[in-house]
């Protein structure tokens, strides 16, 4: 079994985000990361092919440098690493970057894509389901659980309140919830090993893409700093005269119950 | 600038989120001198309609079929974009949940459209319509305009308020045929919990590591249940198996923007403030008076969650 996972390098989510002097994120303040929840994606892959032939690929399409996020990737066991640089963009946006995962992709063999459900920073859940829909391939989002037996598939999807019971038969994507497993950390050796491991470059020039296909479908106007919250309001007294004052505001004051 | 608006069901249910995508739809078709056309998919869903029709659309299309009785990728994309072909409208809006993060982005790709998710506010004015939108789990806001003639958005449940509206509607029933799809949806399992829904509630009630134990969420659910609120939780609270992860708030769980927020013996960690920040009220019960949380919300009580609580019970019981 041949599965490709989609990853991105993202900020750590703790990272405080500000604005520099151009209006832009300030990315000197930023560490990064493999996005949480293509973490669940790689460790699905590498427990799918643990027992079996087969090659996990990571694939990331980004106009900065992924190594760090590759690099755990490789560590945590994929066997190939390949950046698609789209560093000669000036612009990309979810369309752009799977138009470039696809064109990639539908030159390799697989029987499965997998991805995360979305990425932190932009939380679009964009790029999965164009993908599928570039590859003609069908598409189960948000799966936090996976059962595969010659090629059939048994996937759970969360949905508010639940979970929709998916049937599919590969090939097909699947975008991955936080609870599809527990990513594994590496240990230091592999680590160290996948320091000296290779990650392939690909320039998105030589992929042969249509210049409406490198056109960004959406722009970003400005960016804007959300307006600062004012001061709270600490409630003092017993707590009986505490939740008294509270049940107040709430119910006469703000008529919020 | 014609619109479109998908009206989410589950259940032979629209949803509220959905009737906010109405609204709003109603909304800007007024401001543009536009009309508003409504796209309701399920199965036995007619008696829905009178609800779509409270919210102003000039004209429902309704595509009811047994084969559509369940959400599937394939079968909704295919009835959507079958309209969208002939309606050709301007703009598409539906509200931002499980499903049209699922259905948007398939239908946008294939009709050559952008689209832009998880949207918390629109502006209209003579350089035309943008969208505002979130990064970074709503660290950093970002203004935005969608180069293609046909534009998708998802609105965050909550962010626009419905209202209702008079009007005469046309409906028009759609002839449905389908091709079997390739993924099958083959049920639907239901979690335990039946309290409304985490990202559409007015309230929730949150707990966190202060609770201490798995047994901590009764109490947390008694308060919910008296407030007809939703439980959430954050980070700490799922990773120690206290609660399923469907209900974690914050940059990795659920963004949600409520009425009213809870936050009961959470610190405030900046990934979960993300998730809950445009909560229109905060409430904190920590007992460490240095936590976070009191920095951001709006009423904050300093005490051991246990001793508060119940004490915000037995009040809210004897509220006539």
């Amino acid at each position: 079994m041949n599965i490709i996972v989609c990853a991105k390098e993202t900020f750590d989510t703790e990272t405080k985000i500000g604005l520099n002097q151009d209006g832009f994120i300030d990315e000197s303040l930023v560490k990064y990361i493999l996005n949480p929840f293509d973490e669940y994606a790689v460790e699905e892959a590498i427990r799918l092919t643990e027992n079996e032939e087969g090659q996990v690929s990571v694939v990331s399409a980004s106009r900065k440098d992924p190594s760090q996020a590759l690099r755990h990737c490789l560590a945590t066991g994929v066997d190939r690493a390949v950046w698609l640089d789209c560093s000669g963009l000036n612009a990309a946006d979810g369309h752009v970057y799977a138009e470039v995962l696809a064109q990639w992709i539908s030159a390799q063999r697989y029987d499965l894509i997998f991805c995360g459900k979305e990425a932190v920073d932009d939380g679009a859940s964009e790029v999965p389901s164009r993908l599928a829909e570039i590859l003609d391939l069908p598409q189960v989002n948000v799966a936090s659980k996976l059962s595969i037996n010659g090629g059939k598939a048994e996937v759970r999807r969360d949905i508010e309140g639940g979970a929709e019971i998916i049937e599919v038969n590969c090939p097909f994507l699947l975008s991955a919830q936080k609870g599809l497993n527990e990513p594994r950390y590496p240990s230091m050796r592999r680590v160290l090993q996948a320091k000296k491991m290779a990650i392939e470059k690909v320039k998105i020039e030589e992929l042969g893409l249509s210049e409406a296909a490198l056109k960004p479908f959406t722009l970003v106007e400005e960016y804007i700093m959300p307006p600062p919250k004012r001061a709270g309001k600490l409630l003092h007294g017993s707590h009986q005269e505490a939740v008294a004052e509270l049940i107040t505001i709430l119910k006469d004051e703000r008529k919020f119950i | 600038m014609s619109i479109l608006v998908f009206a989410e069901q589950r259940d032979k249910k629209i949803r509220k989120s959905a009737k906010e995508a109405v609204s709003q739809g109603r909304f800007l078709a007024d401001k543009l001198g536009q009309e508003v056309a409504v796209l309701l998919i399920g199965s036995e869903i007619s008696t829905q309609v009178a609800e779509v029709e409270k919210y102003g659309p000039h004209e429902i299309y309704l595509a009811d079929n047994q084969a559509l009785e369940l959400y599937n990728t394939e079968t909704y994309s295919s009835v959507l974009t079958g309209l969208l072909s002939q309606l050709n409208p301007g703009l598409i809006l539906m509200a931002h949940t499980a499903m049209s993060k699922d259905l948007a982005p398939r239908v946008a790709q294939r009709l050559g459209a952008g689209l832009i998710t998880d949207c918390v506010d629109i502006h209209l004015n003579e350089e035309g319509i943008s969208f505002i939108r979130p990064f970074y789990a709503g660290k950093i806001l970002a203004r935005m305009k969608i180069a293609t003639p046909m534009q998708f958005v998802t609105l965050r449940p909550n962010a626009f308020p419905p209202a209702e509206r008079t009007g005469k509607t046309v409906i028009r029933r759609l002839d449905i045929s389908l091709d079997d799809p390739r993924a099958r949806t083959v049920r639907i399992d239901r979690l335990e919990s039946q309290g409304p829904d985490l990202t559409e509630a007015d309230i929730i009630v949150s707990g966190g590591r202060g609770l201490g134990e798995n047994d901590g969420f009764a109490l947390v659910r008694n308060l919910a249940e008296l407030l007809d609120a939703a439980v959430g939780a954050s980070r700490a609270a799922v990773d120690a198996g206290w609660i399923d992860q469907q209900q974690q708030v914050g940059q990795t769980g659920k963004v949600v923007s409520p009425k009213v927020y809870f936050a009961l013996g959470i610190s405030g960690a900046i990934q979960h403030i993300a998730g809950m920040g445009t909560s229109k009220c905060i409430i904190a019960v920590n007992k460490d008076q240095e936590a976070n949380i009191h920095n951001i919300a709006d009423y904050s009580i300093v005490g051991d969650l246990y001793d508060v609580v119940p004490v915000m019970i037995d009040q809210l019981k004897a509220v006539p």
